[in-house]
């Protein structure tokens, strides 16, 4: 990406929010003070019933875990946008998020009257409330991402939520296509914490360099470089040109 | 874990048998049990439930993961809705573990997993759309598919975080038998892909059964 960011913003913990990414750009995330859970879901933003699908993200790259060199796939077998830089090394797909009745369960309840703004707030009601916004509700919600969180599973298919990130951790999301980004800084739903655990991300948008002869993600597989045909393929019916030069 | 059923087939109260490439959709009412039965062996059974009351409440893979803080499902497991409620629970198994992650094959995620060429191939969703276009009383559409159980699937998690097709563990006779808890809509696509292990390349039928 060149250096020129075009916006940045800080989600305090336990919050959301959405906004949206245009093709061509990418999304830095960072988790400045370490610890952080991002839930995050995405929507192709002409198309909003083109979505993140992280079955078939996971089972086109023979991976569990996500990272650099990866990329996260719509239903309609399309790239939504490829992990270009990640120094956190791992992150889960498969948990879901934490729901009101498990917030309660593990954290107690905090009213807004008790608390403000500091109450404890679900990833779902956020996820709900974001979804919302743009027309979409309970029917929309599928496997999100949870950025900053490793989930090892045994052979038994034991899950363990291993320590969080390091302050200074980033992931940066290069867009494939314009997407509605719909996310959360609540904590994950195998955080075991006796304290809330929710911390901040910082966020920031850059232009991407245009794509070159040889890409990390694209070329990281055969698979991304179908999904990639399909992308193009998939712009070729726009009549108007986006930046970012693919 | 394997848990052998103490229901008997002739006492069934209904009994279809689901040819390979074929869709179900029926409901089941909360107390009934049924059964998936693997006729022929390695075939993998490609399953939604929707509560029968608000569709909106659906099957969850990601919380029915976290709930139980396991990736696989076997007897004992509880099926858990997006609503946090239990749905249904596997009574008994005699295949032993079912795959949550791999969701149902697409026309469009086939091309990208094995060649642009094969997205006239008949898949999952497929199924699943023309099931929901032909129950329109049911009042679903494509953004109700959503991530499904293979039972008779085994798609093993590796500590380092691979993730593999592997052979079934299922074989003839194999079955999964299920406890609803509430009213539900229950939809199968019994799987047609040829590409990968998953019904040994050979397409198969399966068999429903309900008790009441």
């Amino acid at each position: 990406m060149n250096n020129e960011m075009l916006y940045e913003d800080v989600i305090p913990g336990g919050c959301h929010w959405s906004f949206r990414v245009g093709r061509g750009q990418v999304l830095r995330l960072v988790d400045e003070h370490g610890g952080t859970n991002v839930g995050m879901l995405m929507y192709n933003a002409e198309q909003l019933l083109e979505r993140i699908n992280i079955p078939d993200t996971l089972k086109c790259q023979h991976t569990f875990r996500l990272g650099a060199g990866h990329c996260i796939y719509t239903d309609m077998g399309r790239v939504l946008c490829s992990i270009t830089e990640d120094t956190a090394g791992w992150h889960d797909g498969v948990c879901g998020t934490c729901d009101s009745q498990l917030v309660e369960s593990r954290w107690g309840r905090k009213t807004y009257q008790q608390a403000g703004n500091a109450m404890h707030r679900s990833g779902r009601d956020g996820f709900l409330i974001e979804l919302a916004k743009h027309g979409l509700g309970r029917r929309d919600i599928v496997a999100n991402l949870n950025l900053f969180s490793k989930v090892v599973a045994d052979a038994e298919g034991n899950l363990t939520l291993a320590e969080g990130c390091s302050a200074g951790s980033h992931i940066d999301l290069r867009f494939e296509m314009d997407t509605l980004v719909v996310m959360h800084t609540c904590p994950h739903p195998l955080n075991l914490c006796a304290e809330w655990p929710a911390r901040p991300v910082r966020y920031q948008i850059y232009q991407a360099m245009p794509l070159s002869d040889t890409d990390i993600c694209r070329d990281s597989c055969d698979e991304n470089q179908r999904g990639f045909l399909n992308n193009m393929h998939y712009h070729h019916g726009h009549c108007h040109h986006h930046g970012g030069g693919r | 874990m394997i848990l052998e059923s103490q229901l008997s087939p002739e006492n069934a109260s209904y009994r279809e048998v689901v040819l390979a490439g074929d869709y179900w959709m029926q409901v089941v009412k909360s107390g009934q049990t049924f059964r998936i039965l693997d006729l022929e062996g390695n075939q993998a059974a490609d399953t939604l439930f929707y509560s029968a009351a608000d569709p909106a409440e659906r099957y969850s893979a990601m919380d029915t993961i976290r709930h139980q803080g396991n990736l696989y499902l076997t007897a004992g497991t509880r099926l858990i809705s997006s609503e946090g409620r239990e749905m249904l629970e596997i009574t008994a198994d005699t295949c032993g573990r079912h795959d949550t992650l791999g969701g149902a094959c697409a026309t469009e995620s086939n091309t990208v997993r094995y060649a642009l060429e094969k997205k006239c191939m008949h898949a999952c969703r497929d199924s699943y759309l023309l099931a929901l276009m032909q129950n329109p009383h049911f009042g679903m559409d494509k953004r109700d598919i959503t991530h499904n159980i293979n039972f008779f699937m085994n798609v093993p998690v590796t500590p380092e975080g691979g993730l593999t097709f592997a052979d079934g563990i299922s074989a003839p006779g194999k079955y999964v038998e299920l406890m609803a808890k509430m009213d539900v809509i229950v939809l199968i696509s019994n799987c047609p892909q040829l590409n990968n292990p998953c019904n040994a390349y050979n397409p198969t039928p399966i068999e429903v059964l309900i008790w009441d």
